[in-house]
C-alpha cells in the first residue's frame, strides 16, 4: 500500500492489461462480455465506451477523494459513474445509431459494471488522479482486448467475417452457434483454458529449472 | 506479546488502537452538502452533453430514416414526416401524440406522391421486430418492407430479409379498406408455409414461423390504425408537396 507515494510505474498501467486482466484473470463484467461480443465492432465499441467511463470516473473521484465522506461514498461514486455513462450514451447515439442499437441496453448497464466500481473503490479512492487514470486506462484497454479476443473469434467462426470484411469464400458454412449466447460461453471457456495451460506450462518450466538446479546439487 | 491488552483485566484505560479507530463523525450537513454538490455538477455535465449532442443525434435519426425510406422507394427525392390522427394530418414534430400514427410520404422529382411508409412492430422470437413497410394508395397494397431493428436468431429468424419467396409476399400485399373505412376488408395474416391462397396472406418461412408472424402482425396492426386515418386525406397528401 505504498503506492500512494509510488506515483506512476509501468505496472500501474500494465496491471489491467495482463496480470489483473478484468476478463481473463479477474473474470469481472461478464454480462457485457458475453452479451455484446457477437462481432468485433460491437466488442470494440463496448470496450471503448467502458474505458471512457472508467478513466473519467476514476479521474474525477480521485480528484475528490478527500472531499467525499466515506458514509456517502457509494452513492457519490454511482452518481458520478452514471453521469459519464449518460454522456457515453449520447455520444454513441451521435456517432452511430447502428452501433447504439447493437449495444442496446448494455451501454446503460455500464453503470453497474463491477470493473468500474471495483476500480474506484480499490484504486482511485486511494490514489492521486494521474496514477488513478493511468491504472483505469490500463484496465479499460485490458477489458477492450478481452472483449476483442471474444468478439473477433465469434465473428470469424459465426459469420465468417472480421470487422465486417468477409474472410472466406462462398463455400464457408458459418458456425451460427458462435454468435448465439452459448457461443459466448464456448469462446470464453476456450480462452480461459488457453491461459490456464500457458500459466501451468510456465510454472512447470520454472519448477523443472529449479529442480534441475537442485538435482545437479544432489547429484541425482 | 506483552503489549497486547488482556480484555479479562477490564482495565479502564482505552487502548491506543481503539482510540485511533474511533471514527470521525461526519456531520449530516456535510454529507448533504457533498451529495448536493456532486449531483449538481453531474446534472450540469449531463445537460451540457445532451445539448451538445442533440443536433447530431437528430441528424443521425433522420439519415437512418431517409435511408430506409429510400430503400423502399429508391426514386424518392423528398420525404415528409406526418402524424395521422382523428383530427387529420399534421406535419410531424417531436414524438407523435397519443392515438396519432407517424408515417412518411415519399415524393418523386416531379412532386408526385410515390409511396407512403410507416413503421410496424411486433414481438418476435428474441425481441421486438420493427419493420418499415411501403404502401401505395393506387393499388391499395403494400409493395415491400425493410427491417428497421431485430435481434432474431442469425440464420433462422433473420431469413425474413433474405428469403426471396418470403420477401415476394410483400410485393403486392392487399390492404384494401372495408366499405365503412374503419378497418381492413381482410386483415393481413401470416399463414403456415405453403398454404397462402389470398393476396392478403403472407406465406411464412418454414422453420421461422415466429419471426414471419411478427412481421405480418406488426404490419397488420400498423395498417389497421393508419389507413382509416389516412384514407380521407389521401388527396391532400398527393398535393402536399405543392403547397
Amino acid at each position: 500500500m505504498n503506492s500512494k507515494q509510488a506515483g506512476v510505474t509501468m505496472d500501474t498501467f500494465l496491471e489491467g492489461i495482463w496480470r489483473q486482466n478484468p476478463v481473463f484473470v479477474m473474470v469481472l463484467g461478464m454480462c457485457p462480455t458475453l452479451a455484446v461480443t457477437v462481432s468485433a465492432v460491437n466488442a470494440l465499441g463496448m470496450g471503448v465506451a467502458t474505458t471512457f467511463v472508467l478513466v473519467c470516473s476514476c479521474g474525477l473521484i480521485s480528484l475528490m477523494r478527500h472531499q467525499i465522506p466515506k458514509e456517502v461514498r457509494i452513492a457519490t461514486y454511482i452518481v458520478i459513474i452514471a453521469t459519464f455513462v449518460t454522456l457515453v450514451d449520447y455520444i454513441i447515439q451521435a456517432v452511430s445509431l447502428t452501433l447504439y442499437d447493437a449495444l442496446g441496453a448494455f451501454i446503460q448497464l455500464i453503470v453497474v459494471n463491477c470493473i468500474i466500481l471495483g476500480r474506484v473503490e480499490a484504486h482511485a479512492a486511494k490514489n492521486p488522479p494521474l496514477p488513478a487514470m493511468v491504472n483505469a486506462l490500463g484496465m479499460g484497454i485490458g477489458f477492450t482486448l478481452g472483449l476483442l479476443a471474444l468478439g473477433s473469434v465469434r465473428e470469424i467462426l459465426g459469420v465468417g467475417q472480421l470487422f465486417g470484411y468477409t474472410l472466406f469464400g462462398a463455400n464457408f458454412q458459418p458456425w451460427v452457434v458462435m454468435v448465439l449466447p452459448p457461443g459466448g460461453f464456448f469462446v470464453l471457456g476456450a480462452w480461459l483454458l488457453l491461459f490456464a495451460v500457458l500459466t501451468k506450462r510456465k510454472q512447470a518450466n520454472a519448477a523443472i529449472a529449479e529442480s534441475s538446479v537442485q538435482g545437479g546439487r544432489h547429484g541425482a | 506479546m506483552t503489549t497486547r491488552p488482556d480484555p479479562a483485566q477490564g482495565g479502564e484505560s482505552v487502548h491506543p488502537a481503539v482510540a485511533l479507530v474511533q471514527p470521525d463523525v461526519t456531520s449530516g450537513g456535510r454529507l448533504i452538502r457533498t451529495l448536493g454538490v456532486v449531483t449538481a455538477v453531474c446534472g450540469v455535465l449531463i445537460v451540457a452533453a445532451w445539448q451538445f449532442t442533440l443536433p447530431a443525434i437528430a441528424a443521425n435519426k433522420k439519415i437512418v430514416l431517409e435511408r430506409s425510406v429510400k430503400a423502399l422507394a429508391p426514386a424518392a427525392t423528398h420525404i415528409e414526416e406526418y402524424d395521422a390522427s382523428a383530427g387529420g394530418l399534421k406535419k410531424a414534430a417531436g414524438d407523435p401524440a397519443a392515438g396519432a400514427v407517424r408515417f412518411y410520404a415519399a415524393y418523386g422529382s416531379d412532386g408526385g406522391l410515390l409511396a407512403i411508409a410507416a413503421e410496424g412492430a411486433s414481438r418476435g422470437y428474441a425481441d421486438v421486430v420493427r419493420v418499415l413497410y411501403g404502401y401505395r394508395p393506387e393499388c391499395e397494397c403494400i409493395f415491400g418492407f425493410k427491417v428497421v431493428q431485430m435481434k432474431e436468431t442469425p440464420g433462422i429468424g433473420d431469413k425474413v430479409t433474405t428469403d426471396t419467396a418470403f420477401v415476394a409476399n410483400f410485393e403486392h400485399l392487399s390492404v384494401k379498406l372495408a366499405p365503412d373505412m374503419k378497418a381492413l376488408f381482410n386483415a393481413v395474416k401470416t399463414v403456415k408455409h405453403g398454404t397462402k391462397k389470398n393476396p392478403w396472406e403472407i406465406d411464412a418461412i418454414a422453420g421461422a414461423t415466429i419471426t414471419s408472424k411478427a412481421v405480418g402482425r406488426g404490419i397488420n396492426e400498423s395498417v389497421q390504425k393508419l389507413l382509416p386515418l389516412l384514407a380521407p386525406h389521401i388527396e391532400d397528401l398527393k398535393q402536399g408537396n405543392e403547397k
